[in-house]
């Protein structure tokens, strides 16, 4: 028996007393407590976990993040430890930068992370920073009064006792899809809208002063924090070989309740389920995943060795179901648009070809579609993949095509005029008004 | 040194002048927005392609080294 937080959405932190004890069997409790919802604050946190072992040589708390076999937990599961090599080499000495944006709608466990346990987080921030031999450290999180207060004190309370040798800033992520991708949070520092960059090399972003930055997922950081006091051994004592560790994942049930649970990787999906859920398909990995048809989901593990092959990936960790009583052409159509709302509008063909696709899309979610629509979404579609300076083109159309191929039954009724939805409530969650202004990126 | 035409997507602006300077390495989708293919290009048009790039209004084509 593990404990699941269940928030509300939109509610932007978790409220005490939504913590319920009904996670999956063989769920963790490695960054969140077992015991609900309650911060935790400075004493308890060093209770719990002990002091951070400051002094160590960096190279050796790089070696230990590739024994370990850490990766990057904001979705793109790229290693941790090469990033830090990465960091520790740059010059001039990089700005580290604690990234929980988290501007994925149907993602609450980054802030549900920072609400309740935001001295691990706190703690890998000092641990990368040391790394890199930086003096200055950047909490990038989400734009909420009530979050900022409590991370706030959470750093006044290191602070009082000057146990970090890096200033932390905390800095607000605007409410933006794209805000926590690199290079729009590297703007976003510099003073700059958080608008995605055009990097044809690869490497570390950079500010405007040309200072690179180390930028690491808040969970990731979380995980760095623990593998500096236990070890890489420890820490795959969870997960799979390939996938060690393990990971926050926020659920979306059928019946509308939602929940943060922490699981190793390579769980079973069908152990995240309900036991006898109505679902059809389950989205995995986000806005930027893919749909998988229920039955086939429920064979698979939660591990991008095996979910990768079927065009899906973990993500951040998104797991959200589809009930049967709702049309999953209609709930794609609505999130479509929201990504094409979400476009930075600065690459011509994700400016144009978004907005078509999710139209047509929109289309094929009613009753006897023209046959143009099919023909030309698939044609904008591929206009638009790989065309982006960042990869939003590429991941909305990864979840767009999906839907075409998991919901093809659908796509055939919908033909003959029929729809099996009966249920017109929108279920996959969307903020309650997309910002539409320019400002909302800075 | 092998190289190949890229695109700066967020600088450019569809003007579509690579297309007609070098529609043998550039076409436009239908948005006007180039597609070049990221074969390296051939010797035989390399003044093709330099001649593309420095006309670019938006400064967002370049000759790069294939990776």
């Amino acid at each position: 028996m593990t404990g699941c937080l269940t928030l509300p959405f939109p509610a932007p932190v978790p409220a005490a007393g939504d913590y319920v004890l009904t996670g999956p069997d063989g769920g963790l409790h490695r960054l969140l407590p077992a015991d609900g919802a309650a911060q935790v604050d400075l004493t308890a946190h060093l209770a719990r976990y002990g002091a951070l072992p400051h002094r160590a040589e960096p190279r050796r708390i790089i070696a230990e993040v590739e024994a370990a076999g850490l990766t990057g937990r904001g979705g793109a599961a790229f290693p941790a430890y090469r990033k830090l090599t990465a960091a520790a080499n740059a010059r001039p000495t990089p700005v580290v930068v604690g990234n929980g944006a988290e501007g994925e709608p149907a993602s609450s466990k980054d802030r549900s992370l920072l609400w309740i346990s935001p001295h691990l987080v706190l703690d890998g921030l000092q641990i990368a920073a040391a790394t890199t031999g930086s003096r200055t450290a950047v909490l990038y999180a989400p734009r909420n009064e009530r979050l900022h207060q409590r991370l706030a004190l959470a750093i006044a309370e290191r602070a009082a006792v000057r146990m970090d040798t890096a200033a932390v800033e905390l800095r607000d992520a605007p409410g933006r899809f794209l805000a926590g991708e690199e290079s729009a949070l590297a703007s976003h520092l510099t003073g700059l809208p958080a608008l995605p960059g055009y990097r044809p090399a690869r490497g570390l972003p950079r500010l405007g002063s040309g200072q690179p930055v180390l930028v690491q997922n808040v969970e990731t950081l979380a995980h760095l924090a623990l593998i500096a006091r236990y070890g890489a051994r420890w820490f795959r004592t969870a997960g799979t070989e390939e996938e060690p560790g393990s990971m926050l994942a926020t659920l979306h049930h059928a019946d509308g309740r939602m929940g943060v649970v922490e699981v190793p990787l390579g769980i079973p999906v069908a152990q995240l389920l309900g036991p006898r859920e109505p679902v059809q398909a389950v989205l995995i990995g986000g806005y930027h995943g893919a749909w998988l048809p229920a039955d086939q989901a429920a064979t698979l593990p939660l591990a991008n060795a095996a979910l990768g092959p079927l065009g899906a990936t973990v993500g951040a960790g998104v797991v959200a179901v589809l009930p049967a009583d709702r049309c999953g052409l209609g709930e794609t159509a609505r999130v479509a648009r929201y990504l094409a709302l979400e476009s930075a509008g600065q690459c011509g063909p994700c400016f144009n070809g978004l907005p078509r696709i999710a139209a047509a899309l929109d289309h094929l979610a009613r009753p006897r579609p023209d046959r143009r629509a099919r023909a030309d979404l698939d044609r904008w579609a591929g206009l638009v993949e790989g065309r982006g300076a960042c990869h939003h083109p590429d991941g909305s159309v990864r979840f767009i095509r999906s839907a075409l191929r998991v919901f093809a039954a659908e796509t055939a009724l919908h033909e003959q005029g029929r729809c099996s939805g009966t249920n017109p409530q929108p279920f996959l969650p969307l903020p309650s008004s997309p910002p539409l202004a320019h400002t909302d990126w800075s | 040194m092998a190289k190949q035409l890229r695109v700066d997507p967020t600088a450019c602006t569809g003007h579509g002048l690579c297309a007609e300077l070098a529609p043998e390495l550039v076409t436009l989708d239908e948005w006007g927005y180039p597609l070049v293919t990221n074969r390296p290009v051939p010797r035989a048009l390399d003044r093709t392609a330099r001649r593309a790039v420095t006309n670019c209004p938006a400064l967002a084509l370049a000759l790069a080294r294939v990776p």
